[in-house]
């Protein structure tokens, strides 16, 4: 009896499987006995800055693109966001650009470049013109890719090399990596959103904890988040390292698909949408490795170091450093003190800043839009601050006009940009200047990252648009809105 | 891809934790449309100031210090995964990374390269960082060892095997993609792909 009830067991567990395996292994051409899998990739996004490369070693070798319908451009990260229309004043843009243009023209890709009303940051378009869809294996030369992982989609940041082994194959060799799982359970408190979320989590785990898996977030709080709260929060799955983030699709998901430009529709739809159901985690699937976490627990987060782990609350303290045990971390938070020019032990709180960035793949949708106005409507911005906004694609920049959100902002005070990466990564103009503090919706807090020597506080959109009005780090839920 | 197998050499120590792709190749150096003369602008803003002048204190301005093998505190290469970083490491002359850990996709980028990412235990890390500036170390890929060559202390290092067939013979990926074209083509029409632009 025993036996067999063993041999059930056994049998389960091999038939038991994670979303991550379900859509891994409808995806592997091959397995290289003791070495990677040859994935084969659905859809793969392109920019200015990582794909020249890639275009001129597949011409080296004289191939062409093996499927360039599967293949997707957009200028994102190295544009201006004032006067797109005019020829771009830097000259090394301005070629990389043009570059990107002749290539897709010579190639045959889809280019969304500037001008065109489908323009915007790479991991806002695909998701908001349909191009992302559940069950997909989507990569990109851009670490966010995981953006696209909140749809219930295998999608990861690759280097130029990979994309030209896309170009060339529509394939890449991949490791499996391990799978871990983030249960988080309950309610958020008001004034905290899905950036407070992946804060959390990262400053829990560190920059490193997830390294070499691919994560799946799961539980009432995640199912309770809205497709663009979602895409928050698996945008940032790398900054602790996780090769890829993913959610099970759901009705929200389906809801928000919907009718989007190049979603399945009529009887496609149907089909696609039997398929999307079921894509999930089976019950009895294991992973190796699961974190639960209560929402209650979750405050709005804010980070005072030079790598995204390095989060506090916002009414929390600076690590006292010489009570941090592990040497190595202690050596790298007096590094990242030094550097930002603040004390051990202290809180943030009612520091004054001067400048705020709303804006990056990480926070630069119309939600986000939505939840600043909330914050700072009828309002005034503190003169000591400026305020920059930069929507995160052509279609954003639309919807917040239809929506009257930019007669809210101009009244503010906010400069208004057009759609970009911008001072996420401060390849165009816009800097943050060297020694002062930034509160930033975007992702990366790393020296220099706004510009040399700027010093950038990550944070969600409720709590940079309430800094923009007093000039100080500021608790959004003590504050007026 | 260059072949590669043994390499000794003197290094250069950086024992800082968690150096992120902005500060191997910080993102305003990106705008170049090959992968040549990264190099000089390695470590930029550690390694000069703004006005171009070299920061003495840092490790690349001390003619002291030289060689082929970079080593590192853990989470090397975190954040981006501009492939740059790896290029200017290897057009800078480095051709082995040592740390204790290194960020996934970086590791990549950096075997694509040619460059090996040798992942050490802490304590090996800590005995390489201790040892006195000159000494050599060397890194035998087909063993996969790493030695230091005074004391003969060494460690064993993973790596995956069918990189290290790549690296060894100066393959790359592409050359395998390319060589198992037929299987390609036949899972796209098992899976019913469309293989014609719409
Ligand atoms: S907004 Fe920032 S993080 Fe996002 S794709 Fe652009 S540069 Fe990368």
């Amino acid at each position: 009896m025993l036996s067999i009830r063993l041999l059930i067991s056994s049998f389960t567990y091999v038939m038991a499987k994670t979303l991550f395996d379900k859509i891994w292994d409808k995806h592997v051409v091959k397995t290289i006995p003791g070495g990677p899998s040859v994935l084969y990739i659905d859809k793969h996004f392109i920019h200015e800055v990582t794909s020249p490369q890639a275009f001129n070693g597949i011409e080296k070798r004289g191939l062409k693109l093996l499927r360039p319908q599967n293949t997707v451009a957009t200028a994102d990260h190295n544009v201006p966001t004032i006067d797109q229309h005019l020829p771009i004043k830097d000259e090394l843009s301005r070629i990389q650009v043009q570059q990107l243009k002749d290539n897709c023209a010579h190639h045959g890709v889809e280019l969304y470049g500037l001008g065109h009303p489908f323009q915007g940051i790479v991991h806002i378009i695909g998701p908001e013109l349909g191009i992302t869809q559940p069950g997909m294996t989507i990569v990109c030369g851009d670490s966010h890719t995981s953006t696209h992982g909140a749809f219930g989609c295998i999608a990861f940041g690759i280097g130029t090399s990979e994309v030209e082994m896309v170009f060339a194959s529509q394939c890449l060799l991949q490791t499996r990596p391990k799978i871990m799982r983030i249960n988080i359970e309950g309610e958020l408190q008001k004034g905290v959103v899905s950036k407070d979320i992946i804060l959390y989590i990262i400053s829990k785990i560190s920059s490193s904890g997830a390294t070499g898996y691919a994560v799946e977030y799961a539980g009432s709080a995640i199912r309770n988040l809205s497709m663009e709260a979602r895409m928050t929060v698996c945008n940032m799955s790398i900054e602790m390292g996780a090769r890829a983030g993913m959610i099970a699709p759901d009705e929200t998901t389906f809801e928000y698909m919907k009718g989007r430009e190049f979603a399945p529709s009529g009887d496609e739809w149907d089909t696609k949408l039997a398929q999307w159901k079921q894509l999930k985690s089976d019950d009895d699937a294991i992973f190796d490795q699961e974190i639960n976490i209560d929402a209650a627990e979750i405050e709005p987060m804010i980070t005072y170091g030079t790598n995204p782990g390095l989060g506090i609350a916002i009414n929390g303290m600076i690590p006292v450093t010489d009570s941090i045990p592990d040497e190595g971390e202690r050596k790298t938070i007096i590094k990242a003190l030094q550097y930002m020019g603040l004390e051990s032990g202290k809180q943030l709180l009612g520091m004054p800043v001067q400048h705020i960035f709303i804006g990056s793949c990480t926070n630069s949708r119309i939600e986000d839009l939505r939840l600043v106005a909330s914050v700072i409507k009828g309002k005034k911005k503190n003169p000591k601050v400026q305020v920059m906004i930069v929507p995160g694609s052509q279609q954003v920049a639309q919807q917040v006009k239809a929506e009257g959100l930019d007669k809210i902002f101009e009244e503010a005070g906010f400069a208004i940009r057009q759609a970009g990466c911008s001072a996420c990564l401060g390849m165009n103009e816009d800097k943050i200047p060297a020694g002062e503090y930034c509160i930033s919706t975007s992702n990366r807090n790393f020296e220099g990252r706004q510009g040399a020597g700027a010093r950038t506080l990550l944070a969600s959109p409720l709590t940079a648009a309430a800094a923009a009005i007093t000039g100080v780090v500021t608790d959004v839920r003590e504050f007026n809105y | 891809m260059q072949a590669i197998n043994i390499i000794t050499s003197t290094f250069v120590p950086m024992p800082m934790e968690n150096i992120d792709t902005d500060q191997i190749i910080p993102a305003r150096f990106l705008k170049a449309t090959t992968r040549l003369g990264f190099g000089k602008n390695l470590f930029r803003d550690w390694r000069y100031y703004a006005n171009g002048d070299p920061k003495e204190n840092f490790i690349l301005n001390n003619s002291a210090y030289s060689g082929e093998i970079l080593v590192a505190g853990k989470n090397f290469g975190c954040g981006s995964s501009r492939e740059h970083a790896a290029w200017s490491i290897l057009d800078y002359g480095f051709f082995v990374v040592v740390s204790s850990f290194f960020a996934d996709i970086f590791k990549n980028n950096a075997l694509n390269n040619g460059v090996i990412p040798v992942q050490v235990s802490e304590e090996f890390l800590q005995k390489i960082f201790a040892l006195e500036n000159g000494s050599a170390l060397t890194v035998n890929l087909a063993e996969q060892t790493i030695t230091i060559d005074a004391t003969g202390n060494n460690e064993t290092f993973d790596i995956n095997h069918y990189k290290k067939t790549c690296l060894l013979n100066g393959y790359d990926d592409i050359d395998y993609l390319l060589s198992i074209k037929e299987e390609i083509a036949a899972f796209e029409i098992k899976n019913s792909y469309q293989t014609q632009p719409a």
